[in-house]
């Protein structure tokens, strides 16, 4: 990229130090949805801290600068939006969320519910399902042979265990794939992404609003088991529902992108597959690896509450801060062969499920999905090939595919 | 400077440094010891940071809380009396020699 230019100018009603480095790329655009690791090499290489042109924000692309920004949650604020718009000054989309959006103490506390109805505690009773439903998927495709492995495999799969798992009614679920892509999309700048998605949300916001209540919930559900805590005061009954939102949103659709990755990655790469038939235990830590490679969640904003210096760069007050997960994940500093899919690698530290007090919260529901899918598949399928156009789907935050036409072989 | 020794389940022992005030796990994840998965980072949800303290030391912990002794009923590995969370165990100098040990699994 020769987009990077220094110069003396300052930006005066935002006071950017003359020493940033401005870059013109709009990592919210189709080239960068399309090809973005060497933008992303450019976003690394031009220094620990740049400014965007395009969109007036801070961005960070580095492991350690990405990895301090997540970890200063107090000086690098969530409750002002986690997108692009920045709350103190634009009326939110939607009632802002009460545990992606919020910083301590409120997020604790919220925090603290979820953490115990998402726990490995919580996960073991689940597994023997989620297993016996995946081998299912597994057998079912094989016998097909050629399908798409994003709407049969990706989508299907998750669909077939989490809404249930999160007690849904049947009715209505067809509205969770574009409600998830809508919030998504929100995060981003006003792009036509983000203008057209929100534009047909209605009925999309209003099946969400409606599953959130209680008596939408089947008992022993993840939903059920939120409101419950309402009863025992740890919540109070409005925020509930607000609770239930968050698994809406965010539980499923980067669950399908997460699961794409991986099947992804067993089909360009055959030599990691055969390791993973050869060892099916390496099925959680290959599917951990695909997110690290592909990070299907991409960034993040945070909004800075007093002027701080990050990296020897001083920022102001109230900036926006744009977290490129997707680089620091393939930082040639802190990773070794960064650009190699390797499902041996012992990926701790990846930032592809975040970092501090606001790491994902579903991450142990995804990665038993992972796992238990990944698994099948090493048992029982021999061979992956793509037999067709592999097409791309835009979203501002998520990174994945439209269309994946595979064909597989029995082991 | 604290120092611990991590047990692994094939008897070798592995003594590592640490700082005062990390966790257990956080010395252990920054010195690449196997068997220490913390796939959480510390968010108290995975139990893949699960040890079983060695026994003359069992007391010398301070006690868990109610969110650690829920958590250790969805490790991987069998729950013993002495077992805890590596994430939760702040390291000083009191905690100086410390012994723990690996569970064969932690998924
Ligand atoms: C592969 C799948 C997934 C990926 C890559 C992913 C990624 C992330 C990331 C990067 C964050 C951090 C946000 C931030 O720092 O601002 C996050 C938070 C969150 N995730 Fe996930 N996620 C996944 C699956 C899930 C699932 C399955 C659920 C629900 C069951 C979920 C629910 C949440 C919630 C509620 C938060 C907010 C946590 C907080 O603010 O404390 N995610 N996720
Ligand atoms: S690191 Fe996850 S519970 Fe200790």
């Amino acid at each position: 990229m020769s987009a990077t230019s220094r110069t003396d100018s300052v930006t005066p009603e935002h006071g950017v130090p003359a020493s940033v480095p401005h870059l013109g790329v709009d990592p919210f655009s189709t080239e960068f949805f399309e090809e973005p690791h060497p933008i992303h090499e450019a976003l690394r290489e031009a220094g620990p801290v740049v400014w965007l042109d395009k969109w007036g924000v801070y961005g960070v692309a580095r492991y350690a600068e990405v990895h301090a920004v997540l970890n200063d949650p107090m000086t690098f604020c969530s409750s002002r939006g986690v997108g692009l718009s920045d709350f103190a000054k634009e009326k939110a989309w939607r009632p802002q969320s009460i545990i992606l959006e919020a910083d301590p103490p409120a997020h604790t506390r919220t925090r603290t519910v979820l953490n115990q109805v998402l726990s490995a505690t919580a996960m073991k009773p689940l597994r023997s399902h989620f297993t016996a439903l995946a081998e299912a998927k597994a057998d079912e495709l094989l016998a097909r042979g050629s399908f798409d492995a994003i709407t049969d495999l990706a989508e299907a799969y998750p669909l077939s265990v989490f809404p249930d798992a999160l007690g849904l009614k049947q009715e209505g679920r067809e509205n969770l794939l574009p409600y998830a892509s809508l919030v998504f999309n929100a995060f981003g700048p006003p792009n036509q992404l983000r203008q057209d998605a929100i534009e047909r949300s209605a009925p999309h916001q209003a099946y969400v609003a409606e599953q959130c209540q209680r008596e939408n919930l089947a008992p022993g559900g993840f939903g059920a088991c939120i409101h419950a805590r309402a009863d025992a005061g740890d919540i109070t009954h409005e925020e509930a529902p607000l609770l239930v939102r968050s698994l809406l949103s965010a539980g499923l659709d980067t669950t399908v992108y997460g699961i794409g990755a991986a099947v992804y990655c067993l089909a360009r790469f055959p030599d990691q597959l055969a390791k993973l038939r050869s060892d099916p235990t390496l099925a959680r830590n290959a599917f951990e690896e695909a997110i690290r490679f592909e990070s299907p969640v991409q960034t993040f904003f945070r909004t800075t509450t007093r002027e701080v210096e990050l990296s020897g760069y001083r920022i102001g007050e109230g900036e926006k801060v744009l977290m490129f997960l997707g680089a620091a994940n393939r930082d040639p500093r802190r990773w070794e062969n960064p650009d190699s899919y390797d499902i041996t690698r012992r990926t701790t530290g990846h930032v592809g499920f975040g970092s501090g007090i606001h790491m994902c919260v579903g991450q142990l529901v995804a990665r038993l999905e992972g796992e238990v899918m990944l698994a099948a598949i090493a048992r029982k399928v021999g061979k992956i090939e793509i037999t067709g156009p592999v097409k791309r789907r835009y979203n501002n935050t998520l990174r994945g595919l439209e269309s994946l036409p595979i064909t597989i072989s029995p082991a | 400077m604290p120092s611990i020794t991590f047990v692994h389940p094939d008897g070798r022992a592995q003594r590592i440094d640490a700082s005062n005030g990390e966790s257990a796990m956080q010395a252990a994840t920054r010195q690449d010891v196997n068997g220490i998965l913390a796939e959480c980072g510390g968010s108290a949800m995975c139990a893949t940071c699960h040890v079983y303290v060695d026994e003359d030391w069992l007391a010398r912990l301070p006690a868990m809380g109610d969110d650690e002794d829920a958590l250790l009923d969805g490790a991987a590995a069998e729950r013993q009396a002495n077992s805890r969370l590596s994430c939760q165990i702040q390291l000083g100098a009191d905690l100086d020699g410390l012994v723990l040990r690996l569970p064969d699994r932690q998924t």
